[in-house]
């Protein structure tokens, strides 16, 4: 019998739930540290990405109306499938070039850090929400809720580690997200979509465009349907004059710490509500 | 009750006048800008006049910032941080912030008198609500200088540097208070522009922290108008950025502080949703609806200026809101028994007319009790229009002004989506005597307050501040000072 000759991998965007090619038909290709192709892969395009917004608003009501218990159960179970395809995550990094050593202590940190914000979901509002002792007869509480839809750069080091750590705290609270990938994290985020995919995370709750990030946050920057952008993953790339268009629907921008992990960064994608209500008989 | 059992109207009431003493104040000629710890003439020589809005007589020329004064200023802020204020333990910090509430506490008559004149506003709230909430402001925040560990757990913080602080003319001490109180605590020194229109409370308050030995350049004041917030704003100096006042400006200014990648908080407009169930206490909505609304001339960013009524009540509700809207008094803001006082200035009650003209020529049908305005100074007269669609653009867009509009839903959901229906996102309003609607509503407005069962109330340890294009960042309570710390070192959390 002849030598099974590979099946490989179409790298193709992850939309509302969906793996579809850019309708750019555009692509760009991956290579190893070797030089071997090891992807075409899809290069998102303006219309991508606001189809992307379109599938992350459409999904977010249903997200954040979950109960935390439920939100932390599915980031959990997120967690089983990427151990079990452990394998992948590890070739893909692999063939970026990583060493062996360095490469396995990556997927294992990225997996635990995945787990440990799913713990947050249900624990956040203890951290960062108050009960006010207003001078009044009033009950009054302070409690964070997600800010909506957020598009995340996602850094290029460490492709996996730095990906997750940015996706989990926007996603733990009830918001949805759009990522923008490109160059060595692509591959990390197309396996990762892969695993969303077949776990119980709702369509449209994470949506993954490979590309140029330099081309899509300017879109991401002046879309007045995106509620922040965490440009984390793009400290420099972009001219000042596109990050100002944030200010046209007063976006959140976040710049944080790419491998960092904190409830704060949970909080940077928060919004916090205010309620009163009178005391009395 | 029909409109006819209404005891009030087989009555005559008229409230002799009961004027507030305008001998506590003594206001000066001309003011320069607090820079330094001393008042110092505008380096450009030019001054603008404060009137008073109820009466348009001149009150003071004030001093025009220019970019020079700004720099000055924080110089001098840049001075004391890395000095005196940088160098104090957070509990002598507190010291000072306690003695600052104190002083408020003790002249508040002074400082409620002179916020009056200068801003419009009814005695009874200057006096009731600015001051009171001035000087606690102070007092809470003083709490927290010593114990600033426990705040943010497995979190080392520290102070920006040097501050710019721009605040509006609707609460001018108040604002000033809501700013500066935090910023201190936190170790922060401060430069802070009042608005044109109001400049002398936040004048009077420089006076305080001479009193109290404030170290030179903690706090800094320059007046001005936007040219002046704007060389706050594209100063090199300044550490992070505070601003109240409209969305546009607001827009502008997170431009350039995008580009300066500097910390930034905004407290913007709002366009707010005041929601009235059938099953709610009828009288008492009525009246948080009026006041909610009409206090302070509807120069309430967090004003509940949309009225969403369930339809079921709605023709008797309006009716009711209109007759109590008809007892207000309108008239000197001196006087003890006002309730409406004048509108800020001329461009405020320019605006509020050509909206309410606007609101007229789309079809929108315009009430104002019988209200005779006094002939000097700026009015505006209680007002509501009914037969609103969402797409005028009185139900739109702030007014800033006495401008109720109504509109009517048939379920919980269709309140929602017109509350929602906004790009602002400050503040909401919700009266219903069922618990589970409140949570169940309260859940879903997309605004950072939500009053149930009352409105318009405020505490400095209850965080304030707007979803969307409301703005972002707190002010108030432990959520009020984060955004005057920045994390000294890289706390990763957990084991992670």
């Amino acid at each position: 019998m002849a030598e099974h000759i590979p099946v490989d991998k179409t790298f193709k965007l992850f939309i509302g739930g969906t793996f579809p090619r850019s309708e750019s038909g555009r692509t760009f290709q991956i290579h190893s540290a070797d030089g071997d192709l090891l992807a075409n892969a899809a290069k998102a395009s303006r219309k991508d990405l606001r189809e992307a917004v379109k599938a992350a608003r459409g999904a977010q009501a249903d997200w954040a109306g979950r109960t935390a218990y439920n939100r932390g159960q599915v980031l959990y179970r997120v967690a089983e499938v990427m151990e079990s395809r452990r394998a992948e995550f590890i070739s893909v990094l692999t063939d970026m070039g990583q060493t062996a050593h360095s490469v396995r202590a990556e997927v294992d940190r990225s997996i635990d850090r995945w787990v440990w914000y799913a713990g947050w979901a249900d624990k956040l509002h203890h951290v960062l929400g108050t009960v006010n002792p207003v001078a009044g007869p009033y009950f009054n509480f302070t409690f964070p809720e997600p800010t909506g839809v957020v598009v995340v750069a996602a850094p290029d080091d460490p492709p996996l580690l730095g990906l997750l750590s940015r996706i989990a705290p926007v996603i733990i609270s009830g918001n949805t997200a759009v990522v923008t990938t490109g160059g060595p994290s692509a591959l990390a985020a197309v396996t990762l979509a892969e695993v969303l995919a077949t776990s119980d995370v709702p369509g449209g709750v994470v949506n993954v465009l490979t590309g140029d990030k330099a081309e899509l946050l300017p879109w991401a920057l002046g879309h007045m349907d995106v509620n922040s952008v965490d440009l984390t993953g793009e400290p420099n790339g972009l001219d000042d004059e596109a990050v100002a268009t944030a200010a046209d629907n007063v976006k959140r921008i976040v710049r944080s710490d790419p491998v960092g992990a904190s409830p704060y960064m949970i909080g940077d994608f928060l919004e916090m509500k205010t309620v009163w209500h009178p005391i009395g008989r | 009750m029909t409109p006819t059992d209404n005891p009030l109207e087989s009555f005559d009431i008229d409230y002799a006048p009961a004027l507030e003493s305008t001998a506590v104040i003594d206001i000066a000629d001309s003011y320069g800008h607090f820079i330094n710890g001393v008042f110092v003439e505008p380096s450009s020589g030019v001054t603008f006049p404060t009137v008073n809005p109820a009466t348009e007589t001149h009150l003071a020329d004030i001093a025009d910032g220019s970019p020079e004064d700004v720099d000055r200023a924080v110089t001098a802020a840049r001075t004391a941080f890395e000095g005196p204020w940088g160098q104090m333990t957070g509990s002598e910090r507190g010291r000072y912030l306690f003695r600052i509430a104190r002083q408020l506490q003790e002249r508040s008559r002074e400082f409620a008198v002179l916020e009056t004149m200068d801003g419009g506003k009814p005695i009874k709230e200057s006096r009731d609500l600015d001051l009171p909430l001035s000087a606690a402001w102070f007092f809470y925040y003083a709490g927290w200088t010593d114990k600033l560990e426990y705040a943010f757990p497995n979190r080392t913080v520290a102070p920006h540097g040097v501050v710019g602080q721009i605040v509006p003319w609707n609460f001018p001490l108040m604002m000033a208070a809501w700013k500066l109180a935090p910023a201190l605590a936190a170790g922060n020194t401060v430069v802070l522009k009042p608005a044109e229109t109001t400049p002398l409370t936040a004048l009077l308050l420089a006076d305080v922290l001479c009193d109290v030995d404030l170290p030179p350049g903690v706090v800094n004041i320059v007046t001005g108008a936007g040219g002046t917030g704007a060389a706050i704003v594209d100063h090199p100096g300044i550490d992070k950025l505070a601003f109240t006042g409209s969305t546009e400006v607001g827009k502008t200014i997170q431009r350039v502080a995008s580009t300066r990648r500097i910390p930034l908080t905004l407290e913007l407009g709002g366009k707010a949703a005041h929601i009235v169930f059938e099953d709610s206490a009828f009288d008492q909505a009525v009246e948080g609806v009026v006041t909610g609304i009409y206090s302070n001339q509807g120069h309430v960013c967090c004003a509940g200026s949309r009225l969403l009524v369930e339809e079921s009540i709605a023709e008797h509700f309006v009716e009711r809101v209109r007759r109590r809207i008809s007892t207000l008094r309108l008239g000197n803001p001196l006087d003890k028994n006002t309730d409406v006082g004048a509108i800020n200035s001329a461009d405020q009650l320019q605006r509020i007319t050509d909206m309410v003209a606007t609101g007229v020529a789309e079809g929108a049908d315009l009430y104002q009790p019988e209200c005779e305005l006094p002939d000097k100074g700026f009015w505006f007269p209680p007002t509501v229009f009914t037969g609103v669609q969402q797409s005028h653009t009185v139900a739109r867009e702030e007014i800033f002004g006495p401008v109720l509009t109504v509109q009517t839903f048939r379920t919980a959901e269709e309140a929602v989506e017109k509350a929602n229906n906004t790009p602002y996102g400050l503040s909401a309003g919700i009266w219903t005597e069922k618990g589970s609607k409140i949570l169940w509503m309260a859940e879903k407005l997309r605004a950072g307050v939500v009053w149930a069962n009352t409105y318009n109330r405020f505490d400095p340890a209850s965080p304030f501040g707007g979803y969307k294009e409301s703005g972002f960042g707190r002010e108030g309570g432990l959520h009020g000072l984060a955004p005057y710390l920045r994390e000294q070192t890289s706390g990763a959390g957990g084991s992670a």
